[in-house]
């Protein structure tokens, strides 16, 4: 438990709040807290941040499994968690090479559209008229349903990997783009009046002041976008794949197996959290200044 | 003109009475404003050349939602010689900051002519780069400049030192007081390069001691290499202690009410009784 609380700890933090924070400060001299109970504090926020998830999970699985077992419902419409557990030992073979597919497809789509977002961002940010063109162009796109656009990329593209990437980035660049935008925009005018008279150029005060402000709106963007990457891979694959999680799903509830078609569910649900808090774990990291609740 | 000199004279309640009657010596410590002269003599003697900042008649207001434009600065007249230290004091909305962005070109007058060279600011706010650390903050002019980062860190480091920041080199600046992050920013103003330093209130967030220290410093860094300085002020010993011109600003819409001159060496003592008589009378005009 001490070792898992170490090593979940930030991570729940972060998923928990959202935004990375500074972790809470050590308590000042002069409060005069001894040093074992400040210790013990500390611990028992740790295990706390721990504790609380977990026993959400646990209560909600139970009540679940209960739900399943003595509930009306067939398991073949609603497997209980138990089920789904031994569908993730038993075919953990084949849950694993199907996930690695998907995964793959989701991570290289978010690396494409990360590139490709920060691109359009830069270019938009400096030409309004591109950004009067293009942004309610890319705006109605989002509203456009993947299942309409899957079959047509799959015509376009194949059964490769190049439709799957493409979904991917589809779903993906969107609020990437919008976070950057925004952390572009909301640049202090005042630090960029300084560094102006201080003998910058457009460029360099772009370089200098903009981006870097914008550098957390990037992870805001790509925190949102790695969790729609997974939906965007998932629905790919249902469209036409002869490997992933999604044609799994889709071969495995005709052979009413919900069981493993939940499992390949949860292997992605829980891949999802874990992009999600190593990215917050990142931009901790990364953009230390962030830490700090602005003054 | 004569509008100006007309309103200046009714406004200005004679700041300095003649030495004389002080018991002064013959050379006067500060002579009353010449705000009744001919524009020509506002300016600075012609030995000095060119001057390096130059406005006549600027007003500068600005637009406001259902309700006449607010007039920060009204008909402002002024020169400042290259190498002459200018404070400005008034009180708390006399437009001070607005004839500090004027003359940095970060503002346009509406009405009126103003001419300057190059100027580095010292804003109000310390404004540093939350995400470079603090000597490489205090470097930024050199970095903008082309120079790599290690040799903008070498070239910062000798001020950043003398500035009592050694050992925060690597600290950001959420991780510094606010008086180190106010000295950092002097840093990045004086290592601009530029020979005019704009400077708003440089001192005001720090203690008292280390504002005299700075003070000093100041004092001390003009006196061997010279550039030419408008800084804002609200402690009128500052600018009687720094400063070889007072200007006073009246209150909204800000206009130049009175100017003193202060011809003592500088460094100077706080405790010299002239110039602790001098800030008496820069008080009552601005009370």
């Amino acid at each position: 438990m001490r070792a898992a609380s170490t090593v979940l700890g930030p991570v729940v933090r972060v998923l928990s709040t959202g935004r990375p924070r500074r972790a809470p400060r050590a308590p000042s001299a002069s409060v005069q807290v001894p040093a074992p109970a400040a210790a013990a504090v500390a611990g028992s926020r740790q295990a706390a941040s721990v504790l609380a998830p977990v026993g959400l999970l646990v209560v909600l699985l139970a009540g679940w499994e209960l739900y399943a077992r003595l509930g009306s419902v067939s398991p073949v419409i609603l497997p209980s968690p138990s089920a789904i557990a031994s569908s993730l030992v038993d075919d953990r073979a084949l849950l694993w090479t199907n996930f690695t597919v998907t995964a793959g497809e989701a991570l290289g789509g978010i690396g494409l559209a990360v590139i490709g977002a920060l691109a359009l961002a830069g270019a938009i940010h400096f030409s309004r008229s591109l950004r009067l063109a293009v942004y309610p162009l890319l705006v109605a796109s989002q509203a456009v349903p993947l299942v309409l656009l899957a079959p047509l990329l799959v015509a376009w593209l194949g059964f490769g990997l190049a439709p799957k990437l493409a979904i991917v980035v589809l779903v993906s660049f969107f609020p990437i783009l919008v976070a950057t935008l925004d952390g572009l925009a909301a640049t202090d005018p005042d630090l960029l009046k300084l560094v102006r008279t201080l003998g910058a150029t457009r460029w360099q005060a772009f370089v200098s002041v903009e981006a870097p402000n914008a550098l957390p709106g990037v992870f805001t963007g790509a925190r949102v976008a790695v969790v729609f990457s997974l939906i965007g891979a998932f629905l790919a694959e249902w469209s036409g794949a002869s490997r992933g999680l999604g044609l799994l799903v889709e071969q495995a509830i005709p052979q009413l197996d919900t069981a493993r078609a939940a499992a390949a569910v949860a292997l992605l649900a829980g891949f999802a959290l874990l992009l999600f808090g190593g990215l917050g774990l990142a931009e901790r990291r990364l953009l230390p200044w962030t830490r700090t609740v602005s003054r | 003109m004569t509008p100006m000199a007309t309103q200046l004279e009714s406004h200005e309640p004679r700041p300095l009475a003649s030495p004389a009657e002080h018991g002064l010596p013959p050379r006067p410590l500060a002579r009353p404003a010449e705000h009744g002269s001919p524009p020509e003599r506002l300016g600075p003697p012609a030995e000095h050349g060119s001057p390096a900042i130059a406005l006549r008649g600027v007003t500068r207001s600005f637009p406001r939602v259902r309700q006449p434009p607010l007039t920060a600065l009204e008909d402002v007249s002024l020169a400042i010689a290259p190498g002459e230290v200018v404070a400005i004091v008034g009180p708390s909305g006399a437009g001070k900051t607005t004839l500090l962005e004027l003359v940095c070109g970060l503002q346009q007058p509406d009405l009126g002519e103003l001419s300057a060279v190059a100027a580095a600011l010292m804003p109000q706010r310390d404004l540093l780069l939350p995400w470079v650390d603090a000597l490489e903050n205090a470097g930024l002019a050199l970095r903008l400049a082309g120079h790599s980062r290690a040799q903008a860190r070498r070239e910062a480091a000798p001020v950043f030192e003398a500035l009592g920041l050694a050992g925060f080199e690597q600290s950001r600046p959420d991780q510094l007081s606010g008086g180190m992050r106010q000295r950092v920013a002097f840093a990045r103003t004086l290592l601009s390069g530029r020979s005019l330093l704009c400077l708003d209130e440089p001192f005001g967030a720090l203690d008292a001691i280390t504002r005299m220290e700075l003070q000093d410093w100041l004092a001390d860094a003009l006196a061997t290499s010279p550039r030419t300085v408008l800084m804002v002020t609200h402690d009128v010993e500052e600018a009687v202690v720094l400063a070889d011109r007072v200007l006073v600003l009246s209150p909204r819409p800000g206009r130049l009410i009175a100017e003193f001159t202060v011809e003592r060496p500088r460094p100077r003592e706080r405790t010299d009784a002239e110039l602790v008589a001098l800030r008496a009378r820069i008080l009552e005009v601005l009370r």
